[in-house]
């Protein structure tokens, strides 16, 4: 099994703010991620698809259909938005690096048809990211 | 849904330090042969990175693992204050009996690591350079059955 990984930057902003807390609680759990005004990061994510390469193509995937994917289900959606109030995908949810990971991996994962979705790593910083693996006992025995 | 899928977190950080291997278990010539320049009796230093992965649900309330503001001030009170600036040699106790080999260093910072009470420990990845890093996911035969 080969292991293809594409890269996409893409940049958004947003805050972190739980109706549900008070607004002191607010400020002690999410600290100054919870200025209302928001603020930026230049995400960077990487994608892993795992297949065996096609004997025909040498490829487990065409990297232009993946960068095609990223374009549409990724950077479409989250490229210059405001994570909180502009992308359906994490409507009700704090848009953490855990959760964003989580909801490319469900965009993404039903349109990876040549080899399998193996991976999405999203980095908020050099210094911090979140990896989505899938279902722990993924379907189809995939992990 | 998501609570279905398989979330980890990883953190970077660093520190810098001097160490030398030298193992009083060989003879002079052994360590020269097998340590050769890290072996240099007045020891060299590296910036090291170091990442922790930390694995667990992920809060619904709060969207998070580990709350950074538990995770680094835990990691630097464990780690970076007792390793940051220092002779790892004589300065951190573990190594008065192990050669710092970043492999024995790895494992000191995983058992450093592994009781941080709001997530669960997976994985440290230290970066000695550049050019070699080493990881470390706990024994093997210590199954955490929560964990697969």
């Amino acid at each position: 099994m080969i292991r293809v990984t594409r890269k996409l930057e893409f940049s958004a902003a947003h805050f972190y703010h739980n109706p549900n807390f008070s607004a002191e609680e607010n400020r002690r759990i999410f600290g100054k991620c919870n200025n209302p005004h928001g603020h930026g990061h230049n995400y960077v994510l990487e994608v892993t698809v795992a297949g065996e390469p096609d004997p025909a193509t040498g490829m487990v995937l065409d990297l232009k259909e993946l960068k095609d994917i990223l374009q549409r289900e990724v950077a479409d959606r989250m490229d210059h938005r405001h994570l909180n109030y502009e992308v359906p995908e994490l409507a009700g949810k704090i848009p953490t690096c855990e959760n964003i990971a989580a909801a490319i991996w469900q965009l993404l994962e039903p349109k990876i048809t040549k080899g399998h979705l193996d991976r999405v790593r999203v980095h908020e910083s050099e210094d911090l990211f979140a990896d989505c693996t899938g279902e722990p006992n993924g379907a189809g025995g995939r992990r | 849904m998501s609570a279905a899928l398989k979330i980890s977190l990883t953190r970077r950080y660093r520190f810098a330090a001097s160490h030398r291997l030298y193992s009083a278990a060989f003879s002079a010539e052994e360590n020269k042969r097998l340590y050769g320049k890290c072996g240099n009796p007045y020891g060299h230093g590296h910036n090291y990175f170091v990442e922790v992965t930390v694995t667990g649900t992920v809060d619904p309330e709060t969207g998070m693992i580990a709350n950074l503001g538990e995770l680094d001030p835990f990691v630097q009170s464990a780690v970076i204050e007792p390793f940051d600036q220092r002779y790892l040699n004589e300065e951190v106790a573990e190594f008065r009996q192990s050669v710092p080999t970043t492999e024995n260093v790895c494992r000191e910072i995983y058992r450093r690591l592994e009781s941080f009470p709001a997530a669960r420990l997976e994985k440290v990845r230290i970066e000695e350079t550049s050019n070699n890093s080493f990881e470390f996911s706990g024994e093997p035969g210590r199954v955490r059955p929560e964990t697969r």
